[in-house]
């Protein structure tokens, strides 16, 4: 082949320990799910997060008999948890899509061993996110009058209102995540299928397989569909968090009427979204025994998209700033000077401290080497990017054109329990999903395996 | 009454057992006689009698069908509304006059009824005291008729009673005083100005020559009445004509909210201040202890203790020329005070005849009899204020007068006492233990609208009529007579004041109205029947006005003891009646408590206001608590820090701190009575002042009162506006008018706006109380509003412009602008906040789901959001859904609503419009905002229509709206404000050196 040259790259021992072949990589990640068994830790996290899950339960549940009164948000600060979480949940969401759409596009052969990982995040993350805009209104009875659908008083939602954008936007980016996780998990389930013992597992996977055989024209049309999937999937990691920046940018509060928002959302996600994934990397890597399946060049990587990511959104904060001043707009400046020295101020520099300063240190090679590091410093990402969604959202509000309106805000407990209940959603279905389905995809890592001299030449790598 | 009789009736009805009384329930002969007497077949004169007693059949039905349980038809025999009575059409409004007793007068209102249920009080424009517009008391007054926790039954020692019962007793009684000439009897009221009432009671002491009749009104005048009788001789009333006042000179009066006749003067004073007019200006200085929105009015304000209040009223007398002025006080004046008042006296003078000063009735006496000797020397008496006889009945000093019933009491003298319309177990001075004086009277009756403070402690409570339930009448501040006539029949098992009081006469009433037209029978003239019709008609006998005294103020006044020398101390304290819930009356009233009051904006509290200086100087913060003690008495209460109140004095106001205030009311805030003394009620000349340490969470509706550089409020003086009429333009950047999606093609015939006039706006609330009850918005509660959440769709914004200790007061009403360009609308994703083609931004509440996004995006911050079910209890309290507008939705929780530009009454003007043929004219749809409005600050109309007043206010170069460099271009727009101050007080004292002369 002329390209041969080109794939003898791909061999990285740095991506994938050296001694892997297709059969201890099939064994190694289908034996998470089939035959090892059910340990104390996985079960100890699993009631943890359950009981997370069941905290948003109750809170929702409360939030409905009693309203949207029973959270902190008031007059002049109508969003605040609510929103803040949604917009931090999307962001993180974006990590997935990004790995598996555009490393895919642009052939960067390490995001093979965490794409699927990442993928399941962001459809997790996606419906941690999607709760929040139905139950954040008055009326969530009504929340579906949201959707466009046909009723006998042409009523139509209302199209210039970016909360509608934001309804497809997140609509259309959850069915695209979970049609292209899905695709990608045809394969490894058709796997999973040949490789279950029992009967029942074997009907289950097989359903869920779809009749896979590994045909050449099962590759084929799977490549095809793969590709164009992920054609469909790139732009949407810029339009979504380009549409949920819109929600801000469209209106004219100060701090929300920016035109610096998209880009910096957008980077601004990718920036958490990869930390989330180098957060639940690290320890699971550990656990599951597969550090030389997810390395530390994976770790290094990610750790370079942080800084990458992370500089363009402090160029959006600095342009927030210099703008303020430049635009000579008293009220921007106002706004500007109330992030710094307000009553709110010390959110905004932890946030600067977060997401600016103290991811600086995966400059430092040994930094981006040293898991603890690597760990602690994805967590600090996303408490920073929570913070950034506090700044933008209730420091605008709750001081904007009218001094006679401006107030505090305080979260109450139900705040608080919603919060901490999607990340008991978020966790319940990780936990559920590493061990139900393949976590790391099986057929992509095996185009990793260096092939050795005398070995047949891999079924599955014919075309990557 | 056979209790188990009552029983076994109460196990035969069917449904929720729904009774109004025990009496009911028993149908004893005694209460089925009190029924015809109260319902009598045919026999009244009023304008719809049949309208209103078919009201109450069909409000008995209605309130039977709403306690039964499911939906089984009522096995009571109901009546039917086949026959419709005259005048009553299914969702027309009727409006009937009449008039309501407060603060000493009587103003006339027009109530607007639906279906026989008053819903609304609006003001009488041909009442003296109305003039069309209503304070925010009677606008609250209808929430007080409907108030649940109104008392509903006799009571006897606290159990339930009946008025049979109470009838006998007193009669037994009374053949006792018949041979004893009422020896021990007692009558205590507060003010009374109704002629009728006061005749019933001078028939009562006729009959006892015995018997004693004392007043306490919590908010009397005494110290005015003493500074009366020294300078005049006896007790007068002033009626004050602002309208020919060029220069006005306020000692400590808050002549534009609480005087009787505020809303007359309040109208006058602000016409004289239209500098678009250039008919010139008036001008107001005010010398004041305590802030008040007369003094935000003002265009200079002198700060003083009441203490040095009384040297600067002497050193004022001296200036304007009064003799024989013997200076009492030690207190020496700064030059710059001496200066202030080198100009006004200057000013004063130079306006003789044209000019006025006034003092505060609560005002040490010999500051108000200065006053009056200044009018004199100023030939303003018989101009600017004149003398007519008292509008009170038999008038008195109120105190002496109490402390006579109490001595009297300790004495054991007392036999009986009945207590009508005052709740002296509540508010009276600390000083007095009156409960326990009660405890030795063996025979004691109240008569309220709520088994209050005193009614626990009395014998008898008797349950009282609302002034919308009986007939009655009372005076204007001029003497007018007005008449007040009922809107609905009692809700409860009440009596009036008439009809308690003629169980003492000779002639005993089981009517009101009958002991009101008996009163008036040979007094209207020739033909009784047409005088009577037209005076409840008209709501006021016309011409009734009492005729001017000439009176000259006497010098020799210094031989009464107005002088006792006073010296300053460091810490003084005032007290005053509340601006919402007043002496505690309307303590229950949720519309009042949850209204923010002026300055502080303080809701469901009251607390002590201090300077900045001041609590730096006592290392507090707003909420801290500080124990004030007058020597006596002492009580603990929250500090709130105001710019503008004198430093070294503390004001607090009277009215809370309930212990039977009702389920609103109750305990909340702080009683002030505990250290009033009987001795000088309102200001107390020392008090000491300990920081406790604790704090109190303080409910405010408007935390941040400084402009932040920004032009919402746009004022200036009346020479930059000659030198610069469109100045407040100039305070912005001008903007293109572009939009992204075109502008709105809008209706051809109309294109309703709104502008207000900051000049005249004085701040005293009326609006957000009448559009509380015009568009059923509801009360929240103390704790959400510390969480930011009330409901008020128009807010009456404070900001201070200055220094801390120097600052200027600026009131401005803010309620949905009505954009053009309303950043609301889309960003709405259902389309539930949309643009009607006559410019109105509407509120579809039915399709709100509650995103919460047009509230974040409105700049004006006027939106508001249920986000509890705040009106369930609107929605399942018998009587509060009585009072509610028909015409306007109650909105459920996570609905977002804000003000509509009372889009009903426009919807009511276009259906008669249309039945005309006609357009709407100018000035046929007014907003409930407008029209309670005292001073006439608000125009409303149809911009298309380049002849209506408010196409001619927006016209005025004063013309800006608010946020406009946000290119909203809201339909409501602001007149800037123009200030009269004196050019030569706006420099500093020519030389700090030179010593200022006093005399001319």
């Amino acid at each position: 082949m002329a390209n041969e040259t080109k794939e003898e790259k791909i061999y990285d021992e740095s991506i994938l320990g050296a001694d892997y072949t297709h059969g201890t990589v099939n064994d190694k990640i289908t034996d998470i799910v089939l035959t090892r068994p059910i340990q104390k830790g996985w079960l100890i996290a699993l009631a943890i997060a359950l009981s997370g899950l069941l905290t948003l339960f109750i809170s929702i549940f409360w939030l409905i008999k009693k309203g949207v009164g029973i959270w902190g948000n008031n007059n002049p600060v109508g969003w605040a948890f609510d929103i803040i979480n949604f917009v931090w949940w999307v962001g993180i969401a974006h990590a997935g899509t990004f790995i598996s759409a555009v490393l895919l596009l642009l052939k960067q052969k390490w995001r093979m061993s965490i794409s699927r990982f990442s993928e399941a995040m962001t459809l997790f993350a996606v419906a941690c996110a999607g709760i929040f805009p139905l139950i954040h209104v008055g009326r969530i009875d009504r929340a579906y009058w949201l959707f466009p659908l046909p009723n006998t008083m042409w009523l139509w939602p209302q199209f210039r209102s970016p909360l509608l954008w934001d309804v497809f936007a997140i609509s259309t980016y959850a069915t695209v995540s979970l049609l292209f996780w899905y695709t990608g998990l045809i394969p490894d389930l058709a796997a999973m299928r040949d490789r279950a013992k029992e009967l029942w597992k074997k009907r289950i996977y097989g359903a869920l397989a779809m009749g896979w055989r590994g045909s050449a024209h099962h590759w084929f049309r799977y490549e095809t569909a793969c590709l164009l999937l992920a054609g469909l999937a790139a732009p949407l990691v810029l339009s979504v968090h380009t549409v949920v920046s819109l929600d801000f940018a469209v209106s004219v509060i100060p701090g929300w009427h920016t035109t610096v928002f998209p880009p910096y959302f957008v980077a601004g996600a990718v920036f958490s979204g990869f930390a989330m994934v180098i957060t639940l990397c690290v320890p699971i890597r550990k656990w599951f025994g597969i550090e030389d399946i997810i390395t530390m060049k994976h770790l290094d990587n990610m750790a370079k998209v942080i800084i990458a990511t992370g500089l363009i959104v402090a160029y959006g904060y600095l342009m927030e700033v210099f703008i303020a001043w430049y635009s000579g707009n008293q009220y921007e400046r106002f706004m500007t000077l109330n992030r710094f020295a307000g009553p709110y101020c010390a959110f905004y520099w932890a946030l600067i401290l977060c997401n600016v300063i103290i991811p600086q240190l995966f400059w430092i090679k040994s930094v981006r080497q040293n898991l603890v590091w690597l760990w602690v410093i994805s967590i600090v990402v996303n408490i920073g990017m929570w913070l950034e969604r506090f700044v933008i959202i209730v420091i605008s509000l709750h001081r904007d054109f009218m001094p006679s309106s401006w107030a505090m805000y305080f979260p109450k407990v139900w705040d608080i329990t919603t919060f901490i209940g999607s990340l008991g959603l978020f966790f319940t279905l990780l936990i559920l999903f590493i061990r139900v389905l393949p976590m790391i995809s099986i057929f992509e890592v095996q185009t990793l395996i260096k092939p050795k001299a005398n070995s047949p030449e891999p079924t599955a790598s014919k075309h990557s | 009454m056979n209790f188990d009789w009552i029983k076994k009736k109460l196990g035969e009805k069917t449904g929720k057992n729904l009774w109004r009384s025990l009496e009911e329930v028993a149908e004893t002969p005694e209460f089925m006689s009190y029924l015809k007497e109260e319902f009598p077949n045919g026999s009244s004169q009023s304008e719809s009698p049949e309208a209103r007693r078919d009201f109450l059949k069909l409000m008995g039905a209605s309130l039977l069908l709403a306690a039964m349980p499911g939906c089984s038809s009522p096995k009571e025999k109901i009546v039917p509304y086949v026959k419709m009575p005259e005048e009553i059409i299914p969702g027309k409004p009727l409006f009937y006059a009449t008039g309501m007793p407060f603060n000493r007068h009587t103003t006339g209102l027009l109530v607007e009824t639906h279906m026989g249920r008053p819903t609304k009080i609006e003001g009488n424009p041909e009442h003296i005291d109305s003039l069309g517009a209503t304070s925010l008391f009677h606008q609250a007054s209808v929430l007080g008729l409907y108030d649940p926790d109104r008392s509903k039954i006799v009571l006897k020692s606290g159990q339930a009673g009946n008025w049979k019962d109470f009838t006998n007793a007193v009669s037994a009684r009374i053949k006792e005083w018949e041979t004893n000439g009422g020896e021990g009897l007692r009558i205590l009221t507060g003010t009374i100005t109704s002629p009728t009432l006061g005749a019933q009671i001078r028939q009562v002491l006729t009959r006892f020559p015995k018997a004693k009749w004392h007043r306490y009104d919590p908010t009397h005048v005494d110290d005015a009445r003493r500074a009366q009788k020294a300078a005049f001789g006896e007790y007068t009333d002033p009626v004050y004509d602002f309208s020919k006042a060029n220069v006005i000179l306020s000692l400590g009066s808050n002549f534009l909210i609480n005087l009787p006749g505020s809303l007359r003067y309040a109208r006058e004073f602000t016409q004289g201040r239209k500098a678009h007019e250039n008919k010139g200006m008036n001008r107001l200085y005010a010398v004041e202890a305590e802030p008040t929105l007369t003094g935000a009015a003002a265009d200079h304000v002198l700060r003083a203790k009441v203490s040095k209040m009384i040297a600067v009223a002497e050193s004022l007398a001296q200036r304007v020329g009064v003799n024989n002025i013997q200076p009492t006080s030690n207190i020496k004046l700064s030059t710059e005070e001496q200066h202030w008042l080198d100009v006004a006296a200057k000013d004063l003078r130079s306006a003789a005849g044209k000019s006025l000063v006034i003092a505060g009735e609560t005002m040490p006496p010999r500051i108000q009899a200065l006053a009056y000797a200044m009018n004199d020397q100023l030939q303003n008496t018989g101009k600017t204020v004149r003398w007519i006889e008292p509008t009170e009945q038999d008038p008195t000093l109120h105190g002496p007068s109490l402390t006579e019933l109490s001595v009297d009491m300790r004495d054991k003298k007392v036999t009986a006492l009945f207590i009508l319309g005052a709740n002296p177990g509540y508010a009276t001075p600390g000083d007095l233990p009156f409960t326990r004086l009660l405890e030795s009277v063996p025979f004691v009756v109240h008569h309220g609208l709520h088994a209050d403070e005193t009614a626990a402690a009395s014998h008898w409570h008797i349950p009282a009529t609302h002034f919308l339930e009986h007939f009655s009448d009372g005076r204007a501040s001029d003497g007018t007579t007005t008449m007040i006539q009922p809107l609905i029949n009692p809700l409860y098992d009440g009596v009036s004041e008439h009809i308690l009081i003629s169980q003492l006469t000779p002639k005993i009433y089981k009517s009101s109205e009958n002991a009101v037209k008996d009163y008036w029978k040979d007094k209207l003239g020739i033909d009784f029947d047409s005088g009577w019709r037209k005076a409840l008609h008209d709501g006021f006998i016309g011409g009734s006005a009492f005729a001017n005294k000439n009176l000259t103020a006497k010098s020799d006044w210094e031989a009464h003891d107005l002088n006792g020398t006073v010296s300053e101390s460091e810490w003084e304290m005032t007290l005053r009646p509340d601006e919402t819930v007043w002496d505690g009356q309307f303590a229950n009233n949720g519309w009042l408590q949850e209204l923010p009051k002026p300055f502080t904006k303080l809701t469901w509290d009251n607390a002590a206001m201090l300077s900045p200086e001041s609590a730096q100087k006592l290392q507090v913060q707003n909420g801290d608590m500080i124990e004030i003690g007058n020597g006596l008495a002492s009580i603990v209460v929250p500090v709130w820090i105001v710019p503008g109140q004198t430093s070294g004095n503390i004001s607090l106001s009277l009215g809370y701190g309930r212990p039977q205030g009702g389920q609103i009311g109750k305990g909340i805030g702080f009683n002030a009575y505990k250290i009033q003394t009987l001795a000088s009620p309102f200001w107390i000349p020392k008090v000491e002042i300990r920081k406790t340490g604790s704090v109190a969470k303080l409910a405010s509706t408007q935390l941040h009162q400084s402009m932040e550089g920004r032009a919402q409020i746009r004022s200036a003086s009346l020479d930059t506006f000659k030198k610069d009429p469109e100045f407040a333009a100039h305070m912005e950047h001008a903007m293109p008018k572009a939009t992204l999606y075109g502008a709105h093609k809008g209706s051809d015939d109309y294109a309703w706006g709104m502008a207000i006039n900051l000049n005249s706006c004085i701040g005293c609330n009326a609006c957000v109380v009448a559009c509380n009850s015009e568009n059923n918005i509801t009360i929240v509660g103390k704790n959400e509003v510390l969480n930011g959440r009330e409901m008020h769709w128009v807010r009456i914004d404070h900001y201070y412009e200055g220094t801390p200790d120097n600052a200027e007061s600026h009131q401005q009403p803010v309620m949905c602008m009505h954009c053009e360009n309303a950043p609301c609308e889309p960003v709405c994703p259902v389309g539930a906040t949309t643009h009607s083609d006559e410019g109105l931004n509407e509120m579809a509440y039915n399709r709100c789901i509650g995103t919460r996004y047009c509230a974040n995006n409105c700049p004006y911050k006027v939106r508001r959001f249920n986000f509890l079910a705040y009106t369930d209890r609107d929605k399942h309290v018998e009587a509060l859904k009585l009072m509610h507008n028909p015409d306007v939705t109650v909105r459920n929780r996570g609905i977002m609503e804000k003000c509509t530009f009372c889009v009903q009454r426009i919807s009511q003007a276009r259906i008669t419009a249309k039945k005309e043929s006609r357009l709407i004219h100018d000035g046929e749809v007014k907003t409930a905002c407008q029209t309670a409005c005292p001073t006439s600050a608000i125009a409303f109309g149809n911009l298309k229509d380049k002849d209506s007043e408010v196409s001619k206010w927006k016209a005025l170069p004063l013309n800006y709206g608010l946020l406009n460099e946000l290119n909203t271009q809201p339909r409501l727009t602001y007149l800037a404000k123009v200030k009269n101050p004196n050019p030569e007080l706006l420099l500093a004292p020519e030389s700090s050196t030179q010593p200022a002369s006093g005399h001319h």
